[in-house]
């Protein structure tokens, strides 16, 4: 009898929960007319907004992972002076005000420092770029890659790779047979909430690139100059595309994973 | 052909003192000893996966002690067996073949081979963690064995299987030994070593205590611990044969001795029977022991239980018994005296 109503209490206060995340959602769906919908669809500066924030946060995910899961390999297996400081240091950008971490970046990268007078050389600007951008969604999102990763090696028990490697295996074939897949699912974790948080990023994103405009600044663009009836539609519209674009790369890592 | 000098690794709270050993070529060695004793560590220093502090080993007279892990050609079968979850069988067996310079195909005959030789074909398309123990087991010999390893070091093979399992991989270990394949072996179950081992070291607090054949360490323990381990001091070689008339077997100790016992098996093994199940007395016993014998008494030491007597009846007897029957016997070096013990005390342990 305690129990069951303790079971109900619970199941009503997650209920509020979930309705505080889907009421403001659903809302928008339903103060949005279909027709409304599709003639932003069909507006060239909607659409380039959104593919520039998907394939910048798809190619910022990809080259950083590159480095990112060695590291966090790294940070799984070896024991090193200072590992806790290392740890703090890649929750850093979790915890700071992404604006902040905006002007941080443009000071590192404004044509004025010595990256930028050294891009300036080949004649590139890097403040408004695509490249700003990904600097930007990358020191935002790297630390969801570099923690899922982490955590997907910690629970690669150890002993299999001691057993490839007395198998015979060189320490590399060890990391890409063993380590690797067995990991993977955790690194695709990390991977899709890189890219998600990436694409999502505007604090960062807006000090250092307002132009090109990612679907972020666009929204917050036209909310500022036309009012919220303008930025609705964009910004259900964003929505369903990262959505759809979330399932997809979850079916095919998951599919991927099976015929491994 | 795998030796090692004075092995010793210092931790905080354990410590491996002074290892040597010297196995050979074709031989079935055995570490025995309690859990805590340190021979899995013995195994991983063997493997490369510990480093020692000091001490060298050397396989086939090469000293291997630095030589990386991957490069010794040494086997080690883990306990918990470490199979790959993500690959099939047919993947966890061709492991340490699919390196540069062998062809798929050769890959393929070989895991096929090996996995016909173990009776685990039919599983070559499952994942390992749908595999029951015993099959388990059995794939994690054959990815080692598909390294062709010059030394096959076994961390406790058998401890997690049921008995009848334990028989079918006791029988596949011999077999492979018996092909010439040398063996050592980790455990902490003497019938498994008397069974198994050509000889055996026992181990004791990160130290050896006595190695030798099994009829040496059971039947003359150099220390306490490994007198107690056993825990079994009556312990000779016999040759079983069935009996015509009951289900009784006949023990034949030195080719004189008839000893009588209960067993299903056949063959030559070790025979043991438990000293306090020993009765001692002046003349010939009327009870329903079947395995009465006449001896001498040629020893007498003082135990925790009363008093241990060695009795000669051809083989060296023990018995505990107390100190009074000490004192109504009125027992003696060099009397003459009877022992009888139940034939359903006496345990054959099969060693071919």
């Amino acid at each position: 009898m305690q129990k069951s109503s303790i079971k109900l209490s619970f199941t009503f206060l997650g209920g509020l929960v979930l309705l505080f995340i889907l009421a403001p959602l659903l809302g928008m769906v339903f103060a949005t007319p279909l027709t409304t919908l599709f003639s932003t669809a069909g507006e060239l500066e909607v659409q380039q907004s959104i593919w520039l924030t998907i394939w910048v946060s798809m190619a910022t995910t990809l080259v950083f992972a590159i480095m990112a899961i060695p590291l966090s390999y790294s940070l799984a297996r070896y024991k090193f002076p200072m590992k806790n400081i290392v740890l703090g240091i890649i929750d850093l950008p979790i915890v700071i005000p992404h604006s902040a971490a905006g002007i941080a970046l443009l000071g590192f990268i404004s044509r004025d420092t010595i990256i930028g007078k050294i891009t300036g050389i080949f004649g590139l600007n890097l403040v408004g770029s695509p490249i700003a951008i990904a600097f930007a969604m990358a020191f935002v999102s790297l630390p969801f890659l570099i923690n899922a990763a982490r955590e997907g090696f910690s629970s690669v028990p150890e002993r299999l790779e001691k057993a490839a490697l007395l198998l015979g295996a060189s320490p590399a074939r060890v990391f890409f047979t063993i380590s690797l897949p067995l990991a993977w699912r955790s690194i695709v974790t990390g991977l899709v909430m890189m890219f998600a948080r990436g694409m999502s990023e505007f604090g960062a994103v807006v000090i250092v690139a307002y132009h090109p405009m990612v679907a972020p600044v666009l929204i917050f663009d036209r909310f500022n100059a036309f009012g919220l009836k303008y930025a609705r539609p964009v910004a259900l519209l964003f929505i369903m595309v990262s959505l759809v674009v979330f399932v997809a790369i979850r079916l095919l890592a998951v599919k991927r994973k099976k015929d491994a | 052909m795998l030796k090692l000098n004075n092995i010793s690794k210092k931790w905080e709270s354990f410590s491996l003192k002074n290892i040597s050993l010297n196995v050979d070529k074709g031989e079935y060695f055995i570490l025995l000893g309690p859990s805590g004793a340190g021979k899995s560590i013995v195994l991983e220093i063997i493997a490369g996966l510990i480093k020692p502090d000091s001490g060298d080993i050397t396989l086939n007279n090469a000293n291997i002690t630095e030589l990386k892990i991957q490069d010794r050609n040494i086997g080690l079968v883990f306990q918990d067996l470490a199979l790959f979850p993500h690959l099939t069988v047919h993947y966890n067996i061709g492991f340490p073949l699919l390196r540069k310079g062998i062809r798929k195909r050769e890959v393929n005959r070989k895991v096929i081979e090996l996995a016909r030789s173990l009776s685990i074909e039919h599983l070559l398309r499952r994942f390992t963690p749908t595999l029951s123990g015993g099959e388990q087991q059995r794939v994690a010999l054959a990815r080692t064995l598909a390294l062709d390893p010059a030394i096959l070091l076994l961390d406790e093979p058998l401890s997690s299987l049921d008995v009848e399992r334990k028989v079918d991989i006791r029988k596949l270990l011999r077999d492979l030994n018996r092909k010439g394949q040398t063996i050592v072996h980790v455990t902490h179950d003497y019938e498994e070593a008397i069974a198994l081992g050509s000889r055996i070291a026992v181990m004791n607090d990160g130290a050896i205590e006595q190695t030798g054949t099994p009829q040496e360490i059971f039947s003359k323990p150099t220390s306490t611990f490994v007198a107690g381990f056993g825990g079994i001091r009556n312990f000779f070689q016999a040759f079983l044969s069935h009996t015509q008339d009951h289900e009784l077997v006949k023990a034949e100790l030195n080719g004189n001795l008839s000893i009588f016992l209960y067993s299903d098996d056949e063959g030559l093994g070790y025979i043991t029977f438990p000293e306090n199940g020993v009765i001692v007395s002046n003349s010939p016993s009327n009870s329903s022991a079947l395995n009465s014998f006449r001896g001498k008494v040629v020893d007498l030491y003082p135990h925790r239980f009363g008093f241990e007597v060695v009795v000669d009846i051809g083989v060296k007897v023990y018995a505990l018994i107390t100190a009074e029957s000490i004192q109504k016997l009125e027992i003696f070096i060099g009397k003459e005296v009877w022992i009888s013990f139940k034939a359903n005390s006496v345990k054959f342990i099969k060693s071919d």
